[in-house]
């Protein structure tokens, strides 16, 4: 592999606050070594861009190891950019060539409101979970073990697949119509699949996915773009339970 | 909770109203298929007056112009609420790589489908059914019946090779939305296991490849003389 380093033209989506009008801009970058991650040619950016006296650059990111799902960018028409099953902490400057032009855009959904340039606020996501993607536990002191419950490995693998879900929007941002399905069907998957989510199991998904139509995220057309997208590659399968799910609950509410 | 309220409902409605209206379609090239016994019409136009004046059948014609307008009805809702969704667009989208161009057009080609069914409906269903077959003579008599004589209505259609291009138009767009619509249907309704998944696409794609061929063929088969 090439050790040359990159010049890039980048347009990124700059936008003082959430009411004020953003637009693309335009910077040159040079001197980016292929080993950076797409974040840290970011950092790099921000440092010229201050140098310089302006505004850096606002951008989400926490853990920089792939699991937080905060990095949110949308590169070059891709939710977390050109590689699949990584977030954009994971991606790396060597996917890209010298002399390219990317762009940076933010997570666009009715949903998702802009807070800063490359920056939205997912509180929408928590509010979905507050109306249900949790399991109500004793917290008396007499806990039971989870794993006392014998539980089906079938099920258990299924359950860990659909928890894996960062909550990171991806599927939300590459959704030709901003659904927010796979995140949703992750969150109700991972409890239906297993006895300790049961009690709760229809209330929860009724108030899961009313919730979601609540933050005006659209509706799901089986596209698929989002399980390609995800960088937790999170399978629509889940989407097909939340259905499942969703009917038997409309059409008997109770246990 | 209300009939079309839940982002959820109106996925249930498009699934069991696409997969009435497959039922139909099955229905509807297996009739016309018919001209292809070469009989002159004779066996089609039986199943045409059939079909045109059974009491049970035109029940059901009801009801498949209502579960068609449910479809598009909820189709144009899905399509509005899903643009409002997204207020501002991406400035670089790149959507050809992580989804099929056709699963994301089911508006535009239900669309082209419903401009054909217009075409569609004003050269057959509006002649036989209010203001009567063009061709002349419009009726022969079969086994001492009168029959309305849509064999050659159709024949007479399809001489034209403007109706031929329509008719193929329509079929090519009948195929690719059926290609995502068949399968699609089956999600929507929770119908996902690794199991038989594969078998579902599988006959979704025979199923759209087989029924738009069979539709097209008929005026083909009409405008190059194979039937008469």
């Amino acid at each position: 592999m090439s050790n040359g380093n990159m010049n890039l033209t980048l347009k990124v989506w700059r936008q003082s606050n959430s009411t004020a009008a953003g637009k693309m801009e335009n910077y040159q970058l040079g001197g980016v070594s292929p080993d950076m991650s797409f974040l840290e040619m970011i950092d790099m950016l921000n440092e010229q861009i201050i140098r310089k006296g302006e505004d850096a650059i606002a951008f989400d990111h926490d853990c920089r190891e792939g699991i937080c799902g905060m990095c949110s960018m949308f590169i070059n028409g891709e939710a977390h950019g050109p590689n699949r099953g990584v977030t954009t902490c994971q991606l790396h400057m060597r996917s890209f060539k010298d002399g390219d032009t990317i762009y940076i855009e933010p997570w666009r959904a009715e949903g998702f409101p802009v807070v800063k340039d490359l920056m939205v606020d997912r509180a929408a996501f928590d509010r979905i979970i507050q109306s249900g993607g949790f399991v109500s536990v004793n917290t008396s002191g007499r806990t039971m073990d989870a794993n006392a419950i014998p539980i089906p490995k079938d099920d258990a693998d299924k359950a860990f697949d659909a928890a894996t879900c960062i909550g990171c929007g991806a599927c939300v941002a590459t959704c030709p119509n901003s659904s927010a399905m796979l995140f949703v069907s992750a969150k109700v998957s991972q409890f239906a699949l297993l006895p300790q989510g049961h009690p709760e199991r229809k209330e929860r998904v009724l108030n899961m996915v009313k919730q979601m139509d609540e933050e005006g995220f659209g509706n799901c057309s089986n596209i698929g773009a989002c399980e390609v997208q995800c960088p937790k590659n999170i399978s629509i399968e889940n989407i097909a339970r939340m259905n499942r799910e969703y009917l038997s609950a409309s059409v008997k509410p109770e246990n | 909770m209300g009939l079309f309220t839940s982002s959820l409902i109106k996925k249930y409605w498009m699934a069991a109203t696409g997969l009435f209206l497959i039922s139909f379609l099955v229905v509807h090239a297996g009739i016309n298929a018919m001209i292809f016994f070469n009989d002159g019409g004779e066996t089609f136009n039986e199943w045409g007056h059939f079909m045109g004046t059974n009491l049970i059948v035109r029940t059901m014609e009801i009801g498949l112009f209502l579960g068609l307008i449910l479809h598009i009805v909820d189709g144009l809702m899905l399509y509005f609420q899903n643009r409002k969704a997204r207020p501002i667009k991406y400035a670089y989208e790149k959507p050809s790589a992580s989804s099929s161009w056709y699963s994301r057009s089911m508006a535009l080609l239900g669309t082209l489908i419903l401009i054909f069914l217009v075409i569609h409906l004003k050269d057959f269903w509006l002649k036989t059914r209010i203001t009567g077959l063009t061709v002349m003579p419009s009726h022969v008599k079969i086994d001492g019946v009168m029959h309305e004589n849509l064999f050659a209505e159709m024949l007479l259609v399809f001489k034209n090779p403007m109706a031929v291009v329509i008719y193929l138009l329509g079929c090519f767009s009948l195929f690719w939305h059926l290609f995502h619509g068949f399968r699609s249907a089956f999600q929507s309704l929770g119908l996902n296991h690794r199991k038989y998944a594969s078998t579902i696409e599988l006959a979704g794609s025979v199923f759209s490849i087989v029924i738009s061929i069979l539709f097209a063929s008929m005026p083909v088969a009409m405008y190059l003389g194979w039937v008469k």
